[in-house]
């Protein structure tokens, strides 16, 4: 029986669709069978993210409503076996589905992957509720701004009146040189906030950007300081225990260099 | 003339500042107090009001607000009543 988690966040344009790929792409590179749902119907995302976008046939609407197979529906990723896609309906809205239905599709799922990565539609309407329906854990994407901690909070309250209980954080697109100079909340600032547990901090970098471009997961590559930080929460989930990155490696080898020459 | 100022390098860094506006907003985010508990803290209140005064029920008015705490104005959220009264009960009995 696999494990369902909802990437949420409340607040829009947090990176859910970019963890949502890069934590299912993580997950399979580690071996695991894995499926990516969108559930943003009407704003389909994760296929442009995932680079799937041209091999949809049929989408979560027509599974549910049973108009096609579920295996129908999953779609292949390109580079890994044991990763596929389920992708949104876009010329739908939010209420083709309702949360009976989501909860019977990811039990179904459940029962052949052991990683069903869930993409809620920003907000908290019946998108939100859908996506949460059938959810085991629920993972809370925010970034050091005031606007996105707060609808995290906001969120944290929802899920946990819906008995998902404990959902983690994670801390997308901080920026090490804005925090040293106090301009940025930290880690421990917004956890002090919120009040729980860290899964993973992902730091503000241009190859997500490029990465998102080619549609390929960042998660795929092996030096950029982003996909070693969801290659950490991947391991974290499958229950490795894995330090937080250090983020000053961002700041490159020759000012180390400088720090180096100078410290003597 | 404020030396850290004039060097850029104010004590309320821009973050402590998100901090405390955050801490202010979630308090009334998270209070998420219903009509119905603000009513009956409205009907408590005024039962024991009356014990010693004579008062204006229209005019009364609860309501939860935010404020700073005057010792160390640290965010709080508050219950303010304005409560209109018309008359204070004879008090030969205390």
């Amino acid at each position: 029986m696999g494990k369902a988690i909802v990437i949420t966040s409340g607040k829009g344009g947090v990176g859910k669709t970019t963890t949502t790929a890069n934590i299912g792409t993580g997950l399979a590179i580690l071996g695991n069978k894995v499926v990516v749902v969108d559930t943003d119907i009407g704003l389909r995302n994760l296929d442009v993210v995932m680079g799937l976008e041209n091999r949809i046939v049929y989408d979560i609407v027509d599974v549910v409503e049973k108009t096609c197979r579920l295996r129908q529906g999953l779609i292949r990723d390109k580079r890994y076996d044991g990763l596929f896609l389920l992708p949104a309906a876009q010329t739908k809205d939010k209420t083709s589905i309702n949360p009976e239905q989501m909860l019977e599709l990811i039990n179904d799922l459940k029962a052949e992957f052991d990683y069903i990565i869930i993409d809620s539609p920003a907000g908290i309407e019946q998108g939100f509720q859908n996506s949460i329906a059938g959810a085991d854990e629920a993972y809370i994407v925010t970034t050091p701004e005031i606007s996105a901690v707060r609808d995290a909070d906001r969120v944290i309250g929802l899920l946990e009146a819906k008995g998902l209980n404990n959902p983690k954080l994670i801390i997308n697109r901080i920026r090490h040189d804005m925090v040293k100079r106090g301009d940025m909340m930290n880690v421990e600032d917004i956890i002090d906030i919120l009040a729980v547990d860290l899964i993973g901090v992902i730091p503000d970098d241009e190859a997500i950007v490029i990465s998102t471009n080619k549609g390929e997961p960042v998660v795929v590559e092996d030096e950029p300081l982003s996909a070693k930080a969801f290659k950490n929460i991947c391991k974290r989930i499958v229950g490795e225990e894995v330090e937080l990155l250090n983020l000053e490696d961002n700041e490159g080898k020759f000012s180390k260099l400088i720090k180096l020459l100078f410290s003597k | 003339m404020d030396l850290f100022k004039f060097f850029g390098k104010s004590n309320k860094s821009s973050k402590n500042v998100a901090k405390e506006r955050l801490k202010l907003v979630l308090v009334h985010d998270r209070s998420d107090l219903s009509p119905k508990f603000l009513e009956m803290v409205e009907g408590d209140i005024i039962r024991v009001i009356k014990e010693y005064a004579e008062i204006d029920e229209k005019g009364l008015d609860i309501k939860l607000t935010r404020m700073k705490r005057e010792t160390d104005n640290m965010p709080m959220s508050a219950l303010v009543a304005n409560i209109p009264i018309i008359k204070i009960k004879d008090n030969k009995k205390y």
